[in-house]
């Protein structure tokens, strides 16, 4: 399948270079070309430069194509607005956006974006280590930032 | 009125300053705490420092009451999820963002924002209207009606000269709402002959401008 990747950071590079491996036709927008860099050396999919907020840098990164759209930049609100564009724009079947505001992540997801919230499942995550799963469950909820 | 204004740049900070200035109580959210501190010298206790798309600053604000949220920020992507979550979190009645990028106006109406303000084209439309030799200029989009305001200068050779507006076959739902002709501006009747020079303002609809252009002889050219 098709996927296009927005923002080359480590997730978006992790995300990127298990898709090529696993035979997917990738390709990763970032506005830095450094970030490239993470790619591993034998990536064997696309790069394109520019944002993902934009609709023709999309199109050149082949969204009109793509069954997947992933925003996974360092600003949540550039992640929402291409996540919107994606869908909107482009009817991009499956599109996730990262959302490091939990209070914002839930604005979007009752909107119908399909968001992961890094905060909440790694406070999560950690929590179960120091308290228990079942304690660090109650807690949820009431910590919205 | 209760305005909250997010964003301190120059827009944000006139768009301040003219608010206070008409009376309405108003409330600017600015993300650089050094501009904060300026601005409160200024302007008081009216500012506040944080991310205006953040929930809690929003909640901070006084969003709930709010009347109005005017996002203008210099990113298009903090206008558009300020007013959403303006919208979404606290059912704020009115939206209005500012369009960096004029390719983004469409989403964003798309999104749900009730206005959209494009200093690019608005640029262009002021530049486009001082440019002497046009005789065909958009002047304004009535977006909730889905009108236009046109202004067209009559030539010595458009095939109006000599007729009055009943006998101009006008595209659908288009008005000549005012003339000016030699200094004054006045509003046509029916029988109103059209001269060379005289300047029409019309409202009509977008779909109906380019007509309009042909009926009056305006070619871009000219």
């Amino acid at each position: 399948m098709k996927v296009v990747v927005m923002g080359c950071g480590r997730v978006g590079a992790r995300i990127s270079s298990i898709l090529d491996h696993n035979g997917h036709d990738v390709t990763v927008i970032d506005t830095d070309a450094r970030a490239f860099r993470r790619l591993p050396a034998d990536f064997g999919g696309d790069t394109v430069i520019g944002t993902g907020i934009d609709e023709d840098v999309l199109r050149i990164a082949g969204i009109e194509r793509a069954t997947a759209f992933v925003a996974v930049t360092n600003g949540d609100n550039r992640n929402i607005m291409a996540a919107q564009v994606a869908r909107l724009m482009f009817d991009v079947p499956e599109v996730v956006c990262r959302i490091y505001d939990p209070v914002r992540e839930d604005t979007y997801r009752r909107l119908g974006l399909t968001t992961v919230c890094p905060t909440t499942t790694m406070s999560a995550q950690i929590l179960d280590h120091v308290i228990g799963a079942e304690e660090a469950h109650i807690g949820r909820g009431s910590g919205e930032s | 009125m209760y305005i909250i204004v997010v964003g301190g740049g120059k827009v944000g900070f006139y768009l301040t300053k003219s608010l206070l200035a008409e009376g309405h109580e108003v409330l600017l959210i600015e993300r650089a705490g050094d501009k904060v501190d300026a601005f409160v010298e200024r302007f008081g206790k009216v500012v506040i420092q944080g991310d205006g798309a953040e929930a809690a600053v929003l909640a901070a604000a006084g969003a709930a009451r709010a009347d109005v949220v005017i996002a203008v920020t210099g990113e298009d992507e903090d206008n558009l999820v300020v007013c959403q979550m303006a919208r979404q979190k606290f059912h704020v009645g009115r939206t209005i963002a500012r369009v960096n990028n004029p390719k983004n106006e469409a989403l964003f109406k798309k999104l749900g924002i009730d206005v959209t303000v494009s200093q690019t084209n608005f640029i262009l439309t002021l530049i486009e209207q001082s440019i002497p030799e046009k005789s065909f200029v958009h002047l304004l989009s009535l977006k909730f009606a889905d009108l236009a305001m046109v202004e067209a200068r009559v030539s010595d050779q458009s095939p109006v000269v000599g007729k009055s507006l009943a006998q101009i076959n006008l595209p659908d739902k288009t008005v000549v709402a005012a003339v000016a002709r030699d200094g004054r501006l006045f509003v046509p009747s029916s029988s109103t002959e059209l001269r060379p020079g005289d300047d029409l303002i019309a409202i009509t609809q977008p779909e109906q401008e380019d007509s309009l252009r042909r009926i009056l002889g305006c070619d871009s050219a000219a």
